[in-house]
């Protein structure tokens, strides 16, 4: 296992849906009978997987973030929602 | 009734994150491990498609994300579009759990129009003769039509098969069938012993031998899939020697309402008859999940007994099921039976052992009435 290429299109998976929940206060992933709460960090990344490529992303969360060297958390996360099935990558 | 995979992954925070609406009892089939209670019959009439609506608004204003139609067979239900579409606009996923029979294409495509999100659909088997002995009427070609019509309209498929011993030798015919079939998600799922199911017990059970060769053909499985698809496996808790964490507790996350608008903790709560259950129909939903004696009663851990009480593992399990445990001890405070540290572990061992017994008579399987509600 090894994080998506810098190049590589992330996508969210058509499975798992994204939204915010107001009663618990953070975005949630909806997906066949199951619910994930997320982190208002692992939110902004998700909310970046749609059709962009991995380096446009961390730039893109850069200038969100820009106090913190955030690539390398990024790009574990994202190996972790590849491994998940909640985005896809390419190639 | 617990299956490992469905249940929410976050801690509801005292919220009912799943609402499970059983629409109807009634069913056009008669398996016999329905989990539907024995006395379906003389439950009181269906909530009307405004209890309903009123319903799904409730539970969503305290804070629900799941939704579940299912039954009996909810397609019965001529309004299903429409409390399925109510569930959409107020924010739900929405979930159909179905045997396909009342689907057609037309109908999946107004489903669709209407915001249903995933369909899960039971099949007992890869070969269509089992099929239809098992459920007791022609329904096996149906299923499988049906299947593929819920894969082509862009749904997500959560294919479901309850494992028993009529059925799981043919698991790996049946991982090759879902694999051709595209769907998303497999749920191999031992039944669970309760109603139907505890009647017919003696005849569904699976022997060890069974159980060890379909563990090995799901192991071999998740190797070749990967990603492709998900598999969930339900462990067979009478061999597992650890309780389920069942409902993840009660009155934790989960909410059954049933189509006579009793509310109950998980589907099968009515087999505990020392409790009433609060009905929709005479109470608000927050008075019900918050303050009724019901789903109260055994919240937290205040209610165990030993050898749960002083059990390091009673945080995980939350002593298994009190369902499985009124049903087998006729206490529902008893730790769950299947507990190797539980002193009635004896009442599933000697069932365990009926059914590798090669010299046991074998008996017929009680149909569940056909219909009802």
């Amino acid at each position: 296992m090894s994080p998506p290429a810098l190049e590589a299109v992330v996508r969210r998976s058509p499975l798992y849906l994204l939204r915010w929940e107001p009663t618990q206060d953070a975005h949630v992933l909806l997906y066949p009978e199951g619910v994930v709460k997320l982190s208002p960090t692992a939110a902004a990344i998700l909310e970046r997987c749609d059709g962009s490529t991995v380096r446009a992303l961390l730039k893109s969360l850069a200038d969100e973030f820009p106090d913190d060297d955030i690539a390398p958390d990024v790009l574990e996360f994202l190996e972790v929602a590849r491994d998940r099935g909640w985005i896809h990558a390419d190639p | 009734m617990t299956e490992a995979g469905s249940t929410p992954t976050l801690d509801g925070q005292g919220r009912p994150l799943w609402l499970l609406c059983e629409l109807t009892y009634a069913c056009p089939l008669a398996c016999p491990w329905c989990s539907n209670p024995l006395d379906f019959d003389r439950l009181g009439p269906e909530l009307s498609t405004a209890e309903w609506r009123r319903v799904l608004a409730e539970a969503r204003a305290l804070g629900a994300l799941q939704l579940g139609f299912s039954g009996g067979e909810p397609c019965l239900r001529k309004d299903l579009e429409e409390l399925v579409a109510h569930g959409d606009e107020l924010g739900y996923y929405t979930n159909l759990i179905t045997s396909g029979l009342g689907l057609t294409g037309a109908r999946l495509a107004r489903l669709k129009e209407a915001g249903l999100r995933q369909v899960q659909l039971s099949l007992q088997a890869c070969d269509p003769e089992l099929g239809d002995r098992m459920v007791g009427g022609r329904a096996a070609a149906h299923k499988l039509a049906i299947a593929r019509e819920i894969k082509a309209q862009g749904f997500p498929v959560v294919l479901n098969v309850p494992l028993s011993r009529d059925n799981i030798d043919q698991v790996d015919g049946i991982l090759a069938l879902a694999e051709e079939l595209g769907v998303e998600f497999l749920e191999l799922a031992n039944v669970q012993y309760y109603n139907w199911a505890l009647v017919n017990r003696a005849e569904l059970l699976p022997t060890r031998a069974q159980l060890a060769k379909a563990e090995a053909s799901v192991a071999a499985a998740r190797q070749r899939l990967g990603r492709r698809m998900t598999l969930y496996y339900v462990v067979p808790d009478y061999h597992d020697g650890r309780p389920k964490a069942c409902m993840n507790g009660w009155g934790s996350i989960h909410l059954t309402i049933g189509p006579d608008g009793a509310a109950l903790p998980c589907q099968e709560a009515r087999a505990v008859k020392s409790l009433e259950f609060p009905n929709v129909r005479e109470h608000a939903l927050a008075w019900i999940w918050r303050d009724s004696p019901a789903f109260n009663a055994f919240r937290g851990d205040a209610w165990m007994k030993d050898p749960c009480r002083s059990c390091d593992e009673r945080g995980r399990d939350f002593g298994g099921c009190r369902c499985q445990a009124l049903l087998l001890t006729g206490d529902a405070a008893n730790t769950d039976p299947v507990c190797a540290r539980s002193p009635h572990r004896h009442l599933v061992d000697e069932a365990v052992a009926l059914a590798e017994d090669p010299a046991r008579l074998r008996g017929r399987l009680l149909p569940r009435a056909p219909r009802g509600g």
